[in-house]
């Protein structure tokens, strides 16, 4: 069982929280014409890194998105930010 | 090579085995191959089998990180089936469920395909709904199923809980009878020896470090026993596809996951179908040894360590005791997890790269074992020919551009 | 007897005599024995068969690492399958019996195999059963093999207690190294757990004469007393059987027998590993017959059990630790042989009983065989944890090398063997040092596997491999270890390889010529030990199993006679009253239909959207265009994937300006809910946007029908409920019982409809109110299988019903915002994908039958061409009680466009006609939805 830190709440057991994505996906400007490859890769594509990873995670008992940073390969959690945080 | 048989079984044991040469060869590799193949996988192996057996490509070498059958394929529940709902699904797996049923004697290896058929229960009068568009589907097909009510689930299975106090209560189910298990290992060391005995070089302990690239055309591969050029290369790496994928410079829509597994302590006969149960997500069989061979979902955290995680054991194995509470006091003997790729639609990808001299053999999720048969079969006809066989063309990865996804949980409601 | 009881001071309280039978015969043993020492002390020795040449076996060992005497015991008319004799506590009245063997463990009819071992060799299996075909020669193979058989009954009250816990350090491990350091860190103020697999704590102590100047027993009893006065928890017969993530050590605490072990989930800051080592096995010819027994083991059975082995012994030993075992043994009277196992091949003589020991020229007789190859440390958990292990020269063994986080080993587990250096690294490790290596008295001489050597050595016991076996899968090619495990089954018994691992690498390493720790070991696979599965399962089960949600209304539902039933996670009335179902459920929708229906919709989801940004907010999440809607007005929606498929359905609400309420279905709140703050939070401000679910907070109660307005009427609201006053789509604020209630006029049943919110705690009030004031106008409570009617009736759809996994809302008849929407909404380009623009489209339309024919099965396909090819699928279909005829609906490729064509419509084989019509069977005019 893994732990996990929640900015907000603290280091919490991992069947609370939901893996919401990587980190660094930018939805395309819709309302201009996107190329259907490009829109393919925004809806799709995975760097899926082995080793250092950094995610968006929710924690669904207090609903915060937040970035975490871990090792994919060995599960060690490097350190976990806000969203709004990891932003500035 | 000594063929197998009763009848040399009978010969080798008055001469303590003596006679018995290699299953495979371990040869140094050659600078150059016609093609190669990444990855000693059942799908790896499949792939070369069949490119010496059906297109006479003989020029081969299979290149593995570890020992062959290492991965998935050693790691796997032995689950084989074609109970799928599209057309495109089942063409694919229930070519590999034919090419299954004579593959030990294909393959002079006892592969062990135990068709003791498969049940997948439905607890409500919904999942009775789709378990009937489900059959209807299978039927339409041209795959095996039949529409099973409670009493004949009970008489499959009658280990499964139709108590009253069960929190899901079983109203029928799905059948297909001729689906089963096989011996996983065996898969992988059949072909081994049959692709080997076609002259197909299998070299285990030789990692892919990088791609040679010409022109930007992938031509050969740098590995730690040295360079390889080929002529054409196919990776079929699963759970390290993006890996693969990263040193050629594209993306894959592929997710790693860890999948456990478990074993039970061997027990006398006391099931012999498989059985799923999708409310608890778990399912189960009983192996030749005795050994119940335990699955379930995915551990929610992407993942490319080989290890299970605690809340996913008590969650399959909780739910293999409401299943089958008899089992109670039975011992878990050993758990493991094998690391596998899951795409958006949970279909495989098999085709062109993106990379000229490329090709990818990915994405089997969970079911990539009982598909090896149809993904070397097909995978070898795109490595041979450069162009897609009319089973495999629907799984190309353009399908995430065009829409054209082939999403059997979103159909079926039947988890990969 | 040629094993039996001395009266030597054990662990056995000899004033509680226990009874118990094997293979049908009745013994007697002590409170305190092992069913293994009980037998052996009543001279029995043959306990068990192996997997495949049914060789008698007699115990290996004393505790866990035995991999021969295995027995299924009947305990109060229940039967647990493969208990090791060894690890199991001996309990009054029990009856064991060997697994594997036919009629007993001393005379198995399938003895004879043995006589075919030369055809059963490693692998054997895959060369033959290829003709015909392997279902002929299966059925009789899986006769043949598996150990235990289970009671198919259920074992009432057996349920496992699950814990979480957590400690500063946990010492794995209650010997010498474990209690000392247990106690170091107990004084030092740190909290302490020690968990120890055996019931009684000690470990190897029980062996030696003295303890630091204290009889063993005493110097254990001053350690538990120094580490709980500290404060310090001790689990005795409590197994760590895994290492998982983030340091997390699954414990498994044993009860009385035939009680399931209760789960620790135990998070510790720090672990110390004190776990010890195993004696391995000699392997020689004949190595596998009863009486051939670890040296350890034998020094155990005699230290806990009081049980000599043997009488006239030959103690087999390449190392220094036989010089404190033959002491001992000699102690207790046996006539010990030492015989030094590098002057020849050796070979045991004798069948069911040990005759003596020969080797080369010489023959000695003996009855039992004593084999110590030297220690094997445990270092399973540290291989869980991550741990590196590294080759010990000196030692002959893999010690822990780079220890994962948080985890020292100390003791033998360190390859610490001498008791002093044991205590001295352990008490630095409970104050939180890591010990090196330390220097050890310990010598042996490497004594391994001699392949090409003469007779059948065994490798693994229970497994029957024997070095011939590693010898052809060597031959063979199956050099890699994982290769020779999986080919042979080598380790792969019931004890995981605790007895057969390390033989077995040395045996192929032997065979290359290659160095032992090259080859390298297979992975360490937890459990430890085998635990039951409903150690797992505990009070997971039953009605607990993913608990239903119960509505606030369930007292009115149940006093009303509701079928109560699973819905979408919620417990929910299916129908009201007494009979048959059918003929109810009809009568609920002719009286909606004629009067109307009272409808508890309160776990249709209701999460409210506010703030300055809502309104762009829920534009975007929603398919339709909602930046137009007016306050107090209504407006039927979709939100979809990023993909472009239909997530789910349902009505959003405006109250104010900034405030919206969204209304989903009840099976999809959680997903919806969490969709909504991903999308809040990632992509937009979160400050100005607010989400609340507030589905748990309000009681929704419909009444839908042509009576809706005069029954609402009835409760003399503060409201003008005039068509013209109140529209189709509107929403009116207002109180009930002074508490703010909320009137939404919307339909679900294509009849003038009003759902009544107000805050749970009113619901009972509101309800009785409604129901009071319907029944004057003949309505009456309807379940969701009417409503299920009503709608279908409509043509309205259920999503995940008539919807599947591909379905876009322009396949369901709203395809205007796809083409005209001008703002960005989730899914937007995925709407026009190659796949979303195909014209074959499976499209949602209703389904007509010739008249007089029954409804069509819903599952059922449409099918063209022969072979019959699927064109889509009958998703709901009933009998209407209003329209007196069938209605169904489906979703078909490019239906909507083949209106009036004749389908075929097909079943488990069998085909019908039907009709493709529009979704839409009842009052297509809306006349009396508007009404």
């Amino acid at each position: 069982m893994q732990i996990f830190p929640c900015p907000f709440c603290g280091p919490r057991n991992e069947t609370e929280f939901h893996f919401a994505g990587e980190l660094g996906k930018v939805r395309p400007a819709t309302d201009e014409k996107i190329a259907a490859q490009d829109w393919a890769t925004y809806l799709y594509a995975q760097r899926n890194d082995k080793g250092l990873v950094r995610e968006v995670w929710i924690h669904l008992t207090c609903s915060e998105l937040f970035v975490m940073e871990r090792d994919s390969e060995t599960m060690k959690v490097l350190g976990s930010r806000s969203l709004r945080e990891d932003a500035q | 090579m000594t063929r197998y048989s009763a009848f040399n079984l009978l010969r080798e044991g008055l001469r303590d085995h003596t006679g018995w040469g290699k299953a495979w060869r371990s040869p140094a590799p050659k600078s150059s191959y016609d093609a190669v193949i990444i990855g000693a996988g059942g799908h790896g192996l499949a792939t070369a089998y069949y490119l010496a057996k059906n297109h006479g490509l003989t020029n081969v070498a299979v290149l593995e990180k570890g020992w062959l059958g290492g991965g998935n394929t050693g790691r796997n529940t032995t689950v084989i089936r074609s109970n799928y709902f599209y057309p495109e699904s089942a063409a694919l797996y229930d070519l590999s469920v034919r090419l299954y049923e004579n593959l030990s004697r294909d393959l002079n290896y006892n592969v062990m395909f135990s068709q003791r058929g498969m049940v997948v229960t439905a607890h409500s009068d919904p999942e009775m709904e789709m378990a009937a568009r489900q059959v209807n589907a299978m039927r339409l097909n041209g795959v095996d199923a039949e529409l099973l009510d409670r009493d004949q689930v009970r008489k499959l299975a009658p280990l499964l809980n139709f108590r009253p106090d069960m929190r899901a209560p079983i109203h029928g189910g799905v059948l297909q009878p001729r689906a089963g298990t096989g011996r996983h290992d065996a898969v992988a060391w059949g072909y081994a020896r049959a692709a080997d005995a076609l002259g197909v070089d299998i070299i285990q302990n030789c990692e892919v470090q990088d791609f040679i690239m010409e022109a930007g055309r992938c031509v050969g591969v740098h590995t730690s026993q040295g360079d390889i050029r080929a002529g054409v290369v196919g990776a079929a790496v699963a759970g390290h596809s993006s890996v693969i994928a990263k040193m050629a410079g594209y993306d894959l829509p592929i997710t790693s996951y860890a999948l456990q597994a478990f074993v039970s302590e061997p027990l006398k006969p006391v099931l012999d179908t498989v059985v799923l149960c999708p409310p608890f997500g778990t399912y189960v069989s009983q192996s030749d040894k005795g050994g119940l061979v335990i699955g379930g979902g995915l551990d929610r955290i992407p993942s490319y360590g080989q290890r299970g995680n605690l809340p996913v054991q008590e969650t399959v194995l909780a739910g293999l005791v409401e299943m089958m509470p008899a089992l109670a006091s039975v011992k878990l003997l050993r758990h493991w997890a094998g690391i596998v790729d899951v795409t958006p639609d949970s279909s495989p990808i098999i085709g062109p790269s993106g990379v000229d001299g490329l090709y990818l053999n990915c994405g089997w999720g969970t079911g990539g074992f009982k598909a090896i048969p149809a993904g070397g079969y097909l995978f070898a006809h795109i490595l041979a020919t450069g162009s897609h066989h009319e089973i495999s063309r629907p799984f190309d990865r353009s399908r995430f551009v065009t829409g054209h996804l082939i999403d059997e949980g979103a159909a079926s409601g039947i988890a990969h | 007897m040629t094993s039996h009881r001395t009266t030597r001071v054990a662990l056995i309280d000899r004033s509680k005599p226990l009874r118990f039978s094997f293979d049908g015969k009745e013994y007697q043993g002590y409170e305190g024995d092992t069913l293994a020492s009980a037998l052996l002390a009543n001279g029995v020795r043959v306990m068990g068969r192996s997997f495949k040449y049914h060789r008698p076996r007699g115990p290996w060992g004393a505790w866990v690492d035995d991999p021969n005497a295995i027995m299924t015991v009947t305990l109060n008319g229940h039967s647990f399958p493969n208990c090791p004799a060894t690890s199991t506590p001996l309990v009054e009245g029990m009856q064991a019996r060997s697994v594997n063997a036919w009629p007993s463990a001393a005379f198995d009819i399938k003895s004879g195999l043995d006589l075919f071992h030369r055809w059963l060799s490693a692998g054997f299996y895959y060369k033959t059963f290829m003709w015909p075909n392997w279902h002929l020669f299966e059925p009789i193979i899986r006769k043949m093999a598996g150990l235990g058989d289970i009671s198919r009954d259920v074992l009432e009250g057996y349920s496992a207690d699950q814990v979480f816990d957590h400690c500063e350090l946990l010492v794995i491990g209650g010997g010498a190294a474990g209690l000392a350091a247990a106690r170091a860190a107990a004084e030092a103020g740190k909290g302490v757990v020690l968990v120890e697999d055996h019931p009684v704590l000690g470990g190897g102590l029980h062996q030696m004469a003295e303890v630091e100047g204290l009889a063993p027993a005493d110097w254990i009893a001053e350690q538990v007393n120094a580490i709980t006065s500290a404060g310090g928890r001790i689990l005795t017969a409590t197994t760590a059987f895994g290492v998982y993530d983030h340091g997390l050590v699954g414990l498994a605490e044993n009860g009385p027998f035939g009680t399931a072990p209760r789960l620790h989930r135990m998070r510790a800051d720090r672990i110390v590993l004190a776990t010890g080592a195993l004696d391995r096995p000699i392997t020689f010819a004949g190595n596998d017959r009863p009486g051939v027994m670890a040296m350890d083991g034998a020094c155990e059975y005699l230290a806990r059990y009081g049980v000599l082995v043997g009488r006239k012994i030959a103690l087999v030993s390449n190392n220094s630790l036989a010089d404190a075992a033959e002491v001992l043994l000699a102690e207790a009277g046996a006539q010990v042989l030492r015989l030094p196992p590098h002057d020849g091949p050796m070979q045991a003589l004798g069948g069911k009983r040990i005759k003596g020991i020969a080797q080369g020229a010489k023959r000695h007789d003996v009855d039992t065989i004593l084999a110590s190859g030297g220690m094997t440390p445990l270092v399973h958990l540290w291989r869980h944890a991550g741990g590196k292990l590294n080759w010990c020269e000196t030692r002959q063994a893999f010690l822990p090398g780079a220890a994962p986080d948080g985890m020292v080993a100390v003791g033998a587990v360190n390859g610490a063997f001498d008791l002093d250096v044991s205590l001295s690294e352990a008490r630095a490790a409970g104050n939180g040092k890591s010990p090196d290596l330390s220097p050890t008295s310990y010598a042996l001489t490497p004594l391994w596997p001699d392949p090409g050597s003469k007779g059948r050595q065994w490798i693994d016991f229970q497994h029957d491999v024997t070095l011939k076996d590693v010898e052809l899968a060597a031959r063979e090619n199956y050099v890699s270890v994982e290769h020779l495990k999986r080919y042979t089954t080598l380790g792969m018994a019931s004890d995981q390889g605790k007895t057969s691992n390390m033989a077995g690498l040395a045996a192929m390493a032997a065979v290359q010529g290659r160095p032992l720790p090259e080859v390298g070991t297979t992975t360490f696979r937890p459990p430890f030990v085998p635990v039951p599965l409903e150690m797992y399962h505990g009070h997971h089960g039953k009605q607990l199993w993913h608990p239903l949600k119960r509505l606030a209304l369930e007292p009115q539902h149940r006093a009303a006679g509701a079928a109560l039933g699973e819905y979408g996670g919620w417990l929910r009335p299916g129908w009201y009253g007494k009979g048959e179902a059918k003929q109810l459920i009809h009568q609920e929708v002719l009286t909606a239909r004629g009067s109307a229906g009272i409808f508890d919709a309160s776990p249709l989801g209701t999460i409210e959207v506010m703030g300055p940004d809502a309104e762009t907010f829920v534009n975007f999440i929603y398919y339709n265009t909602i930046r137009t809607l007016k306050p107090g007005h209504i407006r039927y929606g979709f939100m979809l994937t990023e993909g472009g498929i239909v997530l789910d359905d349902g009505v959003i609400t405006r109250l104010d300006q900034n405030r919206f309420v969204i209304s989903c279905s009840s099976s999809h709140v959680d997903s919806v809910r969490t969709h909504l703050e991903a999308w809040r939070q990632d992509g937009n401000n979160p400050d100005r946007i607010f989400v609340h679910d507030q589905t748990q907070h309000w009681a929704t109660v419909t009444i839908a029908g042509p009576k809706a307005r005069e029954i609402l009427a009835a409760l003399a609201l503060d409201v003008d409920l005039s068509a013209k006053a109140f529209p189709h789509m509107t929403l009116q604020e207002t109180h009930f019982e002074e508490t703010p209630m909320r009137i939404a006029r919307v339909s679900f049943t294509g009849d003038l409809s009003y759902e009544l919110s107000v805050r749970c705690a009113k619901a009972p009030a509101l309800w009785e109110a409604v129901v009071k004031a319907g029944q004057a106008l003949g309505a009456a409570p309807i379940g969701i299988e009417a409503l299920s009617i009503l709608r279908a009736e409509k043509g309205y759809i259920m999503v995940g019903k008539d919807t599947d996994g591909e379905t876009m809302p322009h396949d369901l008849g709203f395809g205007v915002p796809r083409l005209n929407k001008s703002s960005a909404f989730i899914g937007d380009r995925s709407l026009h994908c190659d796949k979303a623009n195909a014209t074959n489209r499976k499209t949602l339309v209703g389904l007509a039958v010739p008249t007089g024919a029954p409804p069509l099965t819903t599952g059922a396909h449409l099918v063209d061409g022969t072979p019959p090819r699927s064109q889509g699928y009958v998703t709901s279909s009933y009998e209407s009680p209003t329209l007196d005829r069938p209605v169904a609906l489906g979703l078909v490729e490019n239906g909507a466009a083949r209106i009036g064509e004749t389908v075929s419509v097909w079943h488990l084989g069998d085909i019908r006609e039907a009709t493709i019509c529009a979704p839409c069977a009842f009052d297509p005019e809306g006349e009396r939805l508007h009404a």
